[in-house]
Formats: C-alpha cells, structure tokens, sequence
C-alpha cells in the first residue's frame, strides 16, 4: 500500500518536473518559446573544432554583446553627414534587435555552434549545383552602389523582378532560418507559439507570421503539391515529436536549398519550460552530405503581437524603384 | 418559466437540433470546435441583403449599371450572386457620412477593397471569406488559422486590458459562457472591410463574438458591432459556418502576397509587361 502510494506521489512529481501532458498522455508543448540566442549556426573559427565554450567564454561573449547593444543604443548624433555614396549605410538601429543575451546551454555546456554535424560546426561542401545556386543568392545581397549587372552583363540581374528578390524583403515567408524549417534563432522577433491538438501541432512564427501546420499522422502531399515551406507531417517516437518536412517549391527560402529539400525536426521536452530542438537537413542537390544542429526552445511569458509586413512593404517599391534609377543614371552617363 | 413554457412550443415548431445531436467535447467537457470551417453564403460579397448585380465595381449604363471598366473582362464571373444578407433587419446603421463614405468606397471598389491587395482581412470579415479556416483548439488555447493570407488569431483567455497597439486582426479576449465561445475584438487599425461592397468602419470598432457548435456540422455565429464613429448603434451579423466534411480537410497555403505583386509593384520590373 505505502509502496503504492510512494510510486503515485514518485510519478507525480516526475510529472510535474516534466511538464503537464496532454489528455492523449503526449507531452504538452503548447505555449510560447523565445528562441533568441547568441550562438550562432556557424561556429565562429575561433573556437576550430569545439563544440562547446568554458564558461569564460560564454561570459566574454555576452559581454560583448551587451556592450555592442549598449553602444549602439546611444542617441544618434543629430548632426551626422550622409553616408558615402555607394558606402555601406549599416543595418537597423539596436532598437529593432533582439539577438537574446546569451549563448545556447545545454545539458549545462554553453554550445559554439547550433550545428552539430558536421563535426566542425561548419556546413558541408556545396555540390557543383549547390555552388551555382548560392552564387546567384550572393547577388541579390550585393549592395548596389551602381547598377553592377549592366557593367557585368547579368541576365536577369538580381534586382529585375520582383520574383528574384528574397523571400523577406517580398514579405512572403521569413528568413530561411527563422520560420524553417529548421526554425533558429534570428536577429529579432524570435517568438514560436505552440498549439498542440489531438491531430495537430500549430507552429505560430513571428516573424512575418508564418502558420506551420504539422498534420499529424499524416501522409505527404503527392510530389506535385509543393509549398514555400513544405509540407510538414508529425509522429510521436515515445516523447519526441518528430516532424518530416519535404514537398518544397523550387527555391524555398533556406539559403541555397532546392526542391530536393528534405528536414526531419524533433522536439522533446528537457523540463517543465524547455524544448530541445534538434534537426537534420539534407538535400543531395546542394549539399554533399546531410547537417544537424541542436538549440533549446526556453518558454515565455511575453505577448506574440501581429506582425503585418506586407501591408507596410514600403522598402520593397524602394528597392526596386531604386534599382530602376541607378538604371537610368547609368544610361544617362554612358549615352548608347 | 417563461423559457420552460417556451421549449414546449419550439420543441414542435423548431426542432433544436443541439438538443438531439451529442456534440464533440474535449476532455475539460468544452465543445470541441477543432476541424476546417468555413462560410456557405455570399456574404463576403456584400453582407447587406442584395440583389444579384452586374459587377463587383459599376457604372452607369445607357439603361442603368453595367461592370466598370476594371472589371468588364471578366464577364459573369465578375459578377455578384444575391443574398439575404448576414445583416440582422438587412441594412447596416450608418451614420450619413459614412454612409456617403461606403457609397463611395464601392465606386471605387478595386482601388480600395485591402483585400484587392492581400492585406489581412480582420474580424468579422475573416470569418465568412470564400476560403476555409481551421480552429486549433485544446484546455488552454483558442487559435483560428485562417487560409486567406495566413492571417491568424489567438484568442487571449486572461484579459491583457486594452490593445496596447492597434492591428489589422484586433486583439481578441475570450471567455465561455456555458457552451458558447465569447469572443470581444478590439484593439483594430481601422483599414479593414466588412466585404467587397465598401462596408467600412473605423479604429473604434468592437466586434462581440458568440460561437456555439449547434452539431458536429455547423457553428452558429453570431457578432455584435458598435463602433460610435461610423453607425448609429450597436447591430448584429449572423450566419451559420459549416464543417468542411471532406477527408483529411485542411487549409492550404494561399500567400495572395504573391499574387498582388504584378499589381503592386510590376510597373518596376526592369522590363515591365504592358499594361
């Protein structure tokens, strides 16, 4: 009987350290996680082929950070100069980041790199096509000081069409790393809401509001139904939600990826308010062999807010009007 | 007593469907809304009773209206099919002003409807659009994924007090009131439309909801809409919405973002297409 009760009050308090489950007897990850961290997907050579950081350097690097926020928060000079023509103008002020404060830990060890695999925290080598496809990215991220695809004859050039810009800057789906899959930790807006049902799992991305929809259970569209963001099904292995994402369009937002991309993301519970988040991706059309990463989704007690992009998409008309005017400049000063 | 005396006459007249039909519950004994829905009326087309007319945009015709310029091409399908209307008593309460201001709107209608544009698409218009939504619903949260260019809600169950800021979707409160779902939206930007015939209103606007799974098959929905700027009291909308029955049912991707940007920014392509 004591026995009986010891084992009931043991498992109870195994529950609640672990966190509620849902009717179904599922872990329950319904709620909302701030993602923001400082360890970045790449490791920085710094620290070669270590996967983790001493505490030290966990500290020098918030430090860092911190100080950087800090510097950056200052009121901007009111009588500054222009920029240099063609010179770079920066990014946003520090007031429109949110990068978080600290490193990844897990397991108690500060993290250097979200990837894992490849050993060297590094991406793999790119396959010829892979090559090519990320030399044409590279382009659209040049800043044009002059209209360098006239002089380098580029056709299309990157900034003809609407169609050839990033997804981000159309407002159509976020940073290829920030609503995934995978989805990791951006420079801001770093929120994910999880609403977990019986037959499916809702993934709330922030930024630029992406709605995932994990169909559980579930089948994958036929291989003519393809999305920027794939098609996602879900399936429990014991705790773990393990959720397999294939059917993209032909350029899905995820640095040089083609249509071939596939992703296997898993979720577990590490306590009460932390996800461990791990992923593969693979994609033998751009990268020699599949990468893997890991970093914790910590939940929150902010507010997600709408994040409408498209309706105040006003830098985009820029973009492009302006590209159209370093055209016509260009034309001007070389007359045919 | 009075609603006892009552039952008994509707039980023969009106037979209360919920009465008899076992309705899908969660665990917590709440009626489970989760699956697709969506409207089955022509209501994001005008939700005033209308007659069917010539286009979504008119002119006048030598022998009354005929389709305006921007939309002649597209023929019958251009056109408005009729309905009753969603609107309790047919016309909504309009201030002069801003009766003139909605008169206006649907000459203009392409130019003006956010929808032409992909923009969100607010509350209650999200509601009744010609594409599915899907309810996420479990102990804790209420979440409307709705297809139309991804817009989304979540129903907030601890009242945060007013919107610190405003949006296209509004801020939504929510609270059971036995088995129906309340729902009051505030908190909005004031740039959106109540449908395709330049039914405005402004950032005042409150929308009461009232949810209530009737079946396994059907909502009824019902809103109150007060907004002191642009009508001259509170009035209702209501429509049934229907659970789209068919196998594995969901909503797909529509990123209409995509879909305006010829109409939006193709006049600066390097090489625009004629116009």
């Amino acid at each position: 009987m004591r026995c009986t009760v010891t084992g009931f009050l043991f498992a109870l308090a195994t529950a609640t350290a672990q966190g509620q489950r849902t009717p179904e007897g599922k872990p329950d990850f319904s709620g909302m996680y701030d993602i923001a961290s400082l360890t970045p997907l790449v490791r920085p050579a710094q620290f070669g082929t270590r996967l983790e950081m001493t505490d030290a350097e966990a500290e020098a690097l918030a430090k860092k950070v911190a100080a950087t926020v800090a510097a950056d928060s200052r009121a901007s000079d009111p009588d500054r100069k222009a920029p240099a023509a063609g010179g770079d103008i920066g990014s946003y002020n520090q007031l429109w980041f949110d990068r978080g404060t600290q490193a990844t830990r897990i397991g108690g060890k500060w993290r250097t790199s979200i990837l894992t695999d490849p050993p060297d925290g590094r991406l793999p080598e790119l396959t010829p096509e892979g090559k090519a496809i990320a030399a044409r990215n590279a382009l659209r991220n040049r800043t044009p000081g002059e209209p360098f695809w006239i002089k380098e004859n580029l056709k299309p050039g990157p900034f003809d069409d609407p169609e050839l810009r990033p997804l981000t800057e159309r407002c159509l789906g976020t940073f290829g790393t920030s609503a995934g899959p995978p989805m990791l930790p951006a420079g801001y807006n770093n929120l994910k809401q999880i609403v977990q049902t019986k037959d499916r799992i809702l993934i709330l991305n922030e930024m630029i509001h992406d709605v995932r929809i994990v169909r559980m259970n579930a089948e994958h569209d036929p291989p003519d139904m393809r999305r920027w963001f794939g098609d996602s099904v879900g399936r429990w292995e014991g705790d773990t939600l393990v959720v397999d994402t294939t059917n993209f369009n032909d350029t899905p937002g995820l640095f040089s990826a083609s249509r071939n991309l596939h992703i296997v993301e898993r979720f577990t519970r590490i306590d009460a308010n932390t996800l461990s988040y791990k992923f593969t991706v693979e994609d033998p059309t751009v990268w020699t062999r599949p990468w893997s990463g890991e970093v914790v989704w910590p939940r929150t007690t902010q507010r997600l807010y709408e994040y409408a992009c498209h309706e105040g998409n006003y830098s985009f008309m820029g973009i492009l009007k302006g590209a159209r005017l370093l055209e016509t400049e260009a034309l001007r000063k070389t007359p045919e | 007593m009075t609603r006892l005396l009552l039952t008994g006459g509707l039980l023969l007249s009106l037979p209360d469907v919920s009465a008899q039909v076992r309705l899908p519950r969660l665990p917590n004994g709440r009626p489970d809304f989760n699956g697709v829905w969506q409207a089955a009326s022509s209501a994001h087309f005008d939700i005033e009773r209308h007659m069917a007319r010539h286009s979504l945009m008119l002119r006048d015709g030598p022998h009354g209206p005929l389709p305006a310029q921007q939309t002649l091409a597209l023929g019958a399908v251009g056109a408005v099919p009729g309905g009753m209307g969603i609107v309790e008593g047919g016309r909504i309460p309009y201030k002069p002003e801003a009766l003139k201001l909605r008169d206006e709107n649907r000459q203009h209608w392409i130019e003006r409807d956010p929808e032409v544009k992909c923009y969100l698409p607010g509350i209650p218009r999200a509601n009744y659009m010609p594409f599915p939504f899907e309810i996420m619903q479990n102990a804790t949260q209420f979440f409307f994924a709705y297809e139309y260019a991804g817009a989304h809600r979540d129903v907030l169950f601890k009242d945060p007090g007013p919107a610190e800021t405003d949006s296209w979707m509004g801020q939504a409160v929510g609270k059971w009131e036995g088995d129906t779902l309340v729902i009051e939206n505030t908190g909005f930007n004031g740039q959106t439309w109540f449908d395709r015939a330049g039914n405005h209103h402004s950032s005042q606007l409150k929308v009461v909801e009232r949810l209530k799974l009737m079946t396994p098959y059907h909502i009824q929905y019902e809103a109150t809409i007060t907004d002191p700027e642009v009508f001259t009291g509170p009035w209702k909308i209501a429509l049934p919405l229907y659970r789209r029955m068919e196998k594995d049912a969901r909503i797909m991707d529509f990123r209409c973002v995509e879909f305006v940007e010829e109409l939006i920014y193709g006049e600066h392509r390097r090489n625009p297409l004629k116009r």
